[in-house]
Formats: structure tokens, C-alpha cells, sequence
């Protein structure tokens, strides 16, 4: 509970209307789409301009109290649980696009904008902006920001940093700063709209955010690839980038995931198949054909059951959904369903593949893997019980040797969740002690009392409070 | 009596769904209040929390949860939406449940909903005596002099605002006089077993008249079976089981003894609760499965009509509609082709799509009277989209929506040049 007097000030801020104590309140912002981490935050504050955000943050400053910034909540890394209580700050109030220009092809929207409906908004202008995470009709474009999102077109178009402009964003002290902007070219001092960007919101508070746009793909074409094992799936991946095609998406699911989103989303995919490969290319029409007939050349080359062209964009635009929902509908199988994003060069994806079956198998954990295997991202999904602790310890085990193996390879830890809580205590493999530090002292020198999303990103602060028990 | 404890709480939740729920957020932006309010609380994923909070001993079931387990419309969108396959409309009744086996144990229930639920949905008679005193109204003028001089101010705001909307109600005579089978056209090649409905019989009875004639036009011969009563639907969504596992077992035993292939209803939320009777029977195998064979039976009318030959119709009507699908045809039983099929096919009828048409309108059954407001800001919304479809007729396939989508014509001030009309009613139009 906040204090009497620190909650009225709140209060005279963003408002009575929101500001959010009650117990009912406070529980529903408790957790976010990471499975078994919840705590409880002291109050939710949902501000409704860059000025209630800064005098929000002043307050907090001054008085010691976390501050959570929070979009739509889906994020998988734990990034958004209140773990050392504090303020929620929720922010889908920024939710305007305020313009887009066709000239710069630049959009300048406030961070509760949802992803999906700049999508939309752009596309009818006949603009693009590419980064699509699997959440996003929910996600918004600050959260996607805060955790450098990528998606399922990261392969030909990048992720969320490569379309960050410009930022509007407020310090712990309340100091509203600017950085980048409509420029192409900007080498004014340190980039600090890279910095900000997956940061997690341990720096600061996004209050606007200008991103880049390009103009729409003429067309775009879906492919789909069945294989009797997986190593034919992974080597058609590499084949053909190495033949100098990048195609906008490259989806792999496996025999598992294939069954749970085929149930969800009726397709009708041959489940005796052990793989699948999605693969979209977009651009203008004559080279969109020629590319999807030479991937098709490839696969069936590396071996390839079936390949499939998608009749009709919406025949192709309903597997991708159905990509989309593989997370949420694996979930149906066991009542936790734990996701991971560990990420290796794409020319060791199929070693990866086997190495997480290896993993799965030593102890004897259910894992299925999907993902982004154009990139080498792939998400090792686990089905379990949160309620059976001994399980959970072998599923942590696992976890933890399938880092340690995508470091080997060459890999990282998270390639696009962030490190938040679930991975706080494997960042050192990644960056090491030194960089650890150097990564501390930054973020001192921008929240020099800790008050921005504590417990996140480095190992424990001590401060650490109870998580809710079940 | 004491409180409800926390062992008797968790056995009543099932743990395993709820669990089920990961929390994902898919459910957002299918929810109409959370983006009405941009609150989490008043989502899908938050209520299947916060019942997870309460089947915890976290949180406590006081006027707080009560309140937000009753601000959800109830629409069943989140389930569509939902990957996982949470089957959130038992959850959210289970909640209901809960929060009213409490106020039972601690309190006599509010008059008013003593009232409706215990003393007037379960009886037929009582349903019609009702229908009586609203068409005596009318006819008497009563319901103009009371707008006129205010009377109407001595009823709760809400059911003054929704009774508005309510049309002319047929007459006793008119009612009493109805066949009780009207034969096919040409041979019989179905009998069907016409689920009336308590609402829709007395205050659509037209519609359901018309519904009886359509399938005599598709060839069957149509039963108004005796001693059915109220589906239990309403009973069910506001925690009331016991009352909605009685009417069940009443509507069994009527139909079965009826002997009829299906049993046709024409309103979305009857017929999501007629087909779920299954699932109210887990601890009494012998009901479970009779409810089993009796589920199997219910069809929608869209849903059959759309089956059987093609309607032949000899009136061109000429208008632009727009569809606005009823939460519990569409979410609850996955009806959503069959009734555009049907507007397609009647000769003159331009069917427009509105934007979001399978979102809830607010009626949500006795929402828009319990939560008002709410309930008419989503209707204002929803308004907006049908205006951009430039329709005439706005059609809907369930007496709530249909009573809600006048009521917006009202508030949008289009009286005169929209209408709202049952799907049924316009098909018989165009005989």
C-alpha cells in the first residue's frame, strides 16, 4: 500500500480515476504473459500526457518507489511483474497515432498505440511498417520498443530497433528528453534511441516514439514445406539464403506444434509429418514469383515431403495466423506452457534443433520447438505443471543447458523477449561480468536511485519481495 | 450459515481451466469492455485471474469481485479468440455462482431478483400473465401517458430506458389461438419440436409464428410442444445453477416425450444454453446422458433452414441490410455463415458487413438493465459501425439484441429511416 499522503499526491496527478488501489485492481496487474511470476505493485497509475508522467516520476524519485511503465502486458521475459511493488504505470492512454508523413515516411504515434493498428493505419496509406511480434493485435508499439520485439519478418526487414527514429522519453528525475527524430542520418552524439530501445524500461518512460516506414510490398506469397525429419527443414533454410533469396518469413514448427495449431485453427496439415516450414516472400510481382519457384526448387532438393503455394493471400495470410497462435494453443496441452527465445547464427539452426531434443530427452521435459528459423531464432516451448515443483526443477535445468548450448553455438540467450526476470541470471554468459557492470552503470547514471523497473534485467537487487504464492 | 471457505471454493473453480488460461492477452482485443476501458480487470484474462485469486483465498469474494464478474457482457468473443481453448463462459458462471452461494449464506437475495428468477422465468404461466400486463399497457396507452407524465420515473431508470424499445405485444387472444402443430408443406419430412422461448414467446411471438411457417415451407411439420419452460440460460449466467438444472430437466422431459427429430429454437442465447445442457449434468450420469441425445437434436433455425431445400420466396424486398451476429450463435455455437447465407438468398437484399459484427452489442441479456451505461456505451459504438454500412435494416438472430438494436436506433436518433428486424421476420417477409 502506497502511503496516505504519497497516494493523494498521486491522485492530485493523473487523477482518482486512474489511479488504481483496490485489492481486485491491484491483482489484475500482478502479472503479464510470463507463466508462474506474479507480485503485487501498490497502486496502478494510468497518466494521460507526458506531463503527468514526468511529475509521476518525480514523485516516485523522491521517494524511493519502483515504477513499472506497462503497454498491454505480453510480454514473456517476466519484464512487467511489480516484483519489488511500486507503481504500475500503465500507459495505453498514449494511444494516437498524431501523424504519419509521406514525405520523411516517418509515423509519430504515442507508445499505447497497439502494433496492429499501425499496421493498419499505415497500410492504408499504402506505407509498411514491418515488425509484426506474435502478439501483435495486443502488443503495443512501446512495449514492443521497451523489448526490442522482432516477429516473423525479421528475416528481410529486421526488428523493432532497425525502425526507431525518435523518442520522446522522461528520466526518474522528471527531466523530459529528446533524442533522434525525422533524420535519416543523425550522428549527433551518443545514439540514445538505440539505448533506449530494449531497455525494459529500467532507464526511463517512452512518452512518443517516431518510427520508420516504407512503402507497402506489391504482393506477397505464402509456401508451405513438409518434411519427414527435421534436419531436411533446416538445411532448406540455409540453402536458401545461401542462394542469395531472403525471403520476408521463414517459420519452422515441428510435428508437436503442428498438431496443437492444426486443432486450433483447422488447416488440415498432414500430421503424420515430423516438420513444417512456412516461407512468405513479398515485393514486387514478377520477382516474388520467380523467388517462390526457386525456394520451391530447394526444398524439394533438401528433400521436402510436399511443398504447397498458398492459392490466395488469405489462404496465406491463415497459416501465418495459425503461426501465430502456436504458443497460446500449445498451451492446451499441459496448464503451464513455458517459452523461451534462445537464438543462434541461422547456419547452426539444425544443430540447435537437435541439441534442444537432446536437452528435452536427458530430463525428461516436453519440449516443442517453433520459430523464427530464418533468423535462428527458435522458441523451445515447455508444457508443464507450475504446481509440480519437481518438474519445474527439471525444466529449469533444461533451460539452463539450452542457453549454455546456444552460447556454444555462437547464439544468445533471448533473441527477442528480453531479459527481464526470466533470464536475469544468465545474462553474464552473454555479455560477461564486465559488460554486466558497464550495463549497471549506465543505468546509474540515469535512475541513480533505482527506481525504474527494479529487479529486472541484472541479477536480484536484494530488495527482493515475496512472490504471490499459489 | 457460515462463509464460503477456501477448500469449498477451489473444488467448485476448475482449477485445470483456469490454469489452462496462460495469460497470453489473445483475449483483449476481442473483449468489449476491456476496450471500452482500457482495464485489466474488466478483461478476460483478468476475471480468469482474479478467479484465480479468489479460488486461492488471495483475494476474498466481496461487492468488489462481485462487481467484476458481473461488468462482462458474457459474450463468449474471448473464446473465439483464445488459442488455449479456455472455456471461459462456465468459468465466468462458476464465478457467479460463487459470489451468489455467498450473498445466500449471509443475506435474504434482493427482491427484484428474487423475483424475476424464482418466481417468474420458471413459470410459463407467469411469463404470459406478464406478456398480458405489458400488452394491456399498451393498448391502454398507458406506456404513452406514463412517458408523458413522468410516471415512468417510479421505475428503475434502466428498465424505463430498455422497455422503450419494446414493440407491440401480441394479444392474449392472439397468443391462446396459435396451432399447436402446423403441418408441413407437401410431405413431412422432418418433425420439429419448436423451442419458444419464455421471452421471445411472449414478446416475439410473431417472430417465432413466423419461424413455424418458414419450416413448414422447407417441409417440416412443427409441434409446439406443451410444458416447455424458460431455458435456463439467463438462471445460469447470473449463478443461479440450481434454478437452470430444474428448467432443464423440465424442457428434457417435455421434448422427449414429444418425440420430434429437432428441437428449433430461434434465439442465440437459448440455443447456446439448450446445447450445453450436457455440461450442467458432470455428477449425475443418468440426466448427463439424456441431456446428451437431447443436445444433439437442437439446431438453430438459421442453422437448419440453411440445411434444408432452398426457401422459395415471392417478394423481392429490395434493401440494403447489415448482419449483426448474435454473441451466442456465433461465439457460443459457431453459427456465423448460415443466416448471411439465408439474407443472401432472399431476392433484392444487398447484405453489407458492419465492422466488428460479431462484437456484442451491450444487450448481453440482462446487462444492459444491470449495467447500463456500460452497456450503452458499447451500443454508441457499435451504432457507429452500422451507420457506415448505410443499411436499412439492421438484422440480428436474438430477442436481446434485437430489443438493443432498436434501442440504438433510438439513441442515434434514426427512428423512421432504420429498422431492427429478427432474421425470421424478414425471411417470412419475402414468402
Amino acid at each position: 500500500m502506497l502511503d496516505t499522503e504519497i497516494r493523494k499526491k498521486l491522485s492530485a496527478i493523473v487523477g482518482e480515476k486512474y489511479l488504481l488501489d483496490t485489492p481486485n485492481e491491484l491483482y489484475a496487474y500482478s502479472y503479464d504473459a510470463t507463466p508462474i511470476h506474479q507480485a503485487m505493485p501498490d497502486a496502478v497509475a494510468m497518466p494521460g500526457s507526458v506531463e503527468e508522467v514526468s511529475a509521476v516520476l518525480r514523485l516516485a524519485n523522491v521517494h524511493g518507489i519502483p515504477i513499472i511503465p506497462r503497454g498491454s502486458g505480453t510480454n514473456l521475459a517476466g519484464g512487467t511483474i511489480p516484483v519489488e511493488g511500486g507503481i504500475v504505470m500503465n500507459m495505453n492512454r498514449f494511444n494516437r497515432i498524431y501523424e504519419i508523413d509521406k514525405q520523411n515516411l516517418t509515423a509519430t504515434l504515442g507508445p499505447g498505440v497497439v502494433t496492429a493498428d499501425l499496421h493498419q493505419a499505415v497500410e492504408a496509406e499504402g506505407l509498411f511498417y514491418p515488425p509484426d511480434p506474435g502478439s501483435m493485435r495486443i502488443s503495443t508499439v512501446g512495449g514492443n520498443m521497451a523489448q526490442c520485439a522482432g516477429g516473423m519478418r525479421g528475416l528481410k526487414y529486421g526488428v523493432t530497433k532497425d525502425y526507431i527514429l525518435g523518442l520522446e522519453y522522461v528520466l526518474p528525475s522528471g527531466e523530459v528528453l529528446r533524442c533522434g527524430g525525422k533524420n535519416m542520418k543523425d550522428v549527433a552524439g551518443y545514439d540514445m534511441t538505440r539505448l533506449m530501445v530494449g531497455s525494459e524500461g529500467t532507464l526511463g518512460v517512452i512518452t512518443e516514439i517516431t518510427v520508420k516506414l516504407l512503402p507497402l510490398p506489391e504482393t506477397k506469397r505464402t509456401l508451405v514445406a513438409y518434411y519427414t525429419n527435421l534436419v531436411d527443414a533446416a538445411k532448406t533454410v540455409e540453402t536458401v539464403i545461401a542462394s542469395k533469396i531472403i525471403p520476408a518469413t521463414i517459420e519452422f514448427l515441428d510435428q508437436s506444434t503442428m498438431k496443437v495449431v492444426d486443432d486450433f485453427a483447422k488447416l488440415g496439415l498432414p500430421l503424420e509429418m515430423k516438420s513444417m516450414l512456412l516461407i512468405e516472400q513479398d515485393g514486387p510481382e514478377e520477382l516474388v514469383v520467380r523467388d517462390m519457384e526457386r525456394i520451391a526448387e530447394i526444398a524439394r532438393q533438401q528433400g521436402a515431403a510436399e511443398v504447397k503455394l498458398a492459392q490466395t493471400a488469405e489462404e496465406g495470410a491463415k497459416l501465418l495466423a495459425a503461426r501465430r497462435s502456436a504458443l497460446a494453443a500449445l498451451s492446451r496441452l499441459r496448464p503451464t506452457t513455458i517459452l523461451e527465445d534462445a537464438t543462434v547464427p541461422r547456419s547452426r539452426l539444425a544443430e540447435m534443433v537437435e541439441e534442444v531434443e537432446r536437452i528435452a530427452e536427458k530430463y525428461q521435459v516436453q519440449i516443442c520447438t517453433f520459430g523464427h528459423a530464418g533468423d535462428g531464432n527458435l522458441h523451445p516451448t515447455c508444457m508443464t505443471d507450475e504446481r509440480d515443483k519437481e518438474e519445474i526443477h527439471r525444466v529449469e535445468q533444461a533451460f539452463e543447458e539450452i542457453f549454455h548450448a546456444a552460447i556454444r553455438l555462437g547464439g544468445t540467450i533471448t533473441g527477442e523477449h528480453g531479459v527481464g526476470m526470466a533470464k536475469r541470471n544468465y545474462l553474464d554468459l552473454k555479455v560477461g561480468a564486465g559488460g554486466i557492470e558497464l550495463m549497471k552503470r549506465i543505468k546509474a547514471a540515469f535512475d541513480p536511485n533505482n527506481i525504474m523497473n527494479p529487479g529486472k534485467m541484472f541479477a536480484s537487487s536484494g530488495r527482493r519481495r515475496v512472490v504471490v504464492k499459489r | 450459515m457460515s462463509k464460503t471457505t477456501s477448500q469449498e471454493l477451489l473444488s467448485k473453480f476448475n482449477m485445470d481451466e483456469i490454469m489452462n488460461c496462460m495469460h497470453c492477452g489473445f483475449c483483449l482485443p476481442a473483449c468489449p469492455t476491456y476496450r471500452e476501458t482500457g482495464l485489466e480487470s474488466h478483461s478476460p484474462r483478468g476475471r480468469i485471474a482474479l478467479m484465480k485469486g479468489v479460488a486461492t483465498s488471495q483475494l476474498s469474494v466481496d461487492p468488489e469481485f462481485e462487481k467484476n464478474m458481473y461488468a462482462c457482457l458474457g459474450c463468449r468473443a474471448c473464446e473465439t479468440a483464445c488459442p488455449a481453448g479456455v472455456p471461459y463462459g462456465s468459468l465466468v458462471e462458476t464465478a457467479r455462482e460463487v459470489v451468489e452461494d455467498n450473498k445466500k449464506s449471509e443475506a435474504t437475495p434482493p427482491f427484484l431478483r428474487q423475483l424475476v428468477f424464482d418466481k417468474v422465468f420458471p413459470y410459463p404461466e407467469r411469463m404470459q400473465a406478464l406478456g398480458t400486463a405489458l400488452w394491456a399497457a399498451q393498448s391502454a396507452g398507458l406506456q404513452t401517458m406514463a412517458n408523458k407524465t413522468g410516471l415512468i420515473n417510479i421505475l428503475p431508470r434502466e428498465l424505463a430506458e430498455m422497455q422503450q424499445a419494446v414493440d407491440k405485444i401480441a394479444s392474449p387472444r392472439e397468443r391462446k389461438q396459435r396451432e399447436k402443430v402446423m403441418k408441413a408443406e407437401g410431405k413431412a419430412a422432418l418433425k420439429i419440436g419448436m423451442f419458444t422461448g419464455c421471452i421471445m414467446d411472449v414478446m416475439f411471438f410473431e417472430t417465432n409464428q413466423a419461424t413455424a411457417r418458414l419450416l413448414t415451407k422447407a417441409g417440416c411439420e412443427v409441434v409446439f410442444v406443451e410444458n416447455q419452460v424458460c431455458c435456463g440460460a439467463l438462471h445460469a449466467h447470473a449463478g443461479e445453477k440450481e434454478g437452470a438444472v430444474e428448467l432443464a430437466k423440465r424442457n428434457m422431459e417435455a421434448f422427449e416425450r414429444a418425440g420430434v427429430d429437432f428441437v428449433v429454437n430461434n434465439a442465440g442465447g437459448c440455443g447456446a444454453a439448450l446445447k450445453e445442457y450436457h455440461h450442467w449434468f458432470h455428477d449425475d450420469p443418468e440426466w448427463k446422458e439424456r441431456a446428451m441425445a437431447f443436445v444433439s437434436k437442437v439446431r438453430d433455425a438459421n442453422e437448419l433452414l440453411a440445411e434444408l431445400p432452398p426457401l422459395t420466396f415471392s417478394k423481392p424486398l429490395n434493401v440494403r441490410v447489415t448482419y449483426q451476429d448474435s454473441c451466442h450463435l456465433a461465439h457460443g455455437q459457431g453459427v456465423r455463415n448460415q443466416p448471411r447465407q439465408l439474407l443472401r438468398s432472399i431476392p433484392g437484399v444487398e447484405l453489407i458487413e458492419m465492422t466488428g459484427a460479431d462484437s456484442c452489442c451491450g444487450s448481453a441479456g440482462i446487462y444492459n438493465i444491470t449495467n447500463f451505461d456500460m452497456s450503452m456505451q458499447i451500443l454508441d459504438g457499435k451504432m457507429e459501425h452500422v451507420k457506415e454500412t448505410k443499411a436499412r435494416v439492421i438484422v440480428t438472430s436474438n430477442p436481446g439484441c434485437l430489443l438493443q438494436m432498436k434501442k440504438g436506433i433510438m439513441r442515434a436518433g434514426l427512428e423512421g429511416q432504420m429498422e431492427a428486424v429478427h432474421i425470421m421476420d424478414l425471411l417470412a417477409r419475402a414468402l
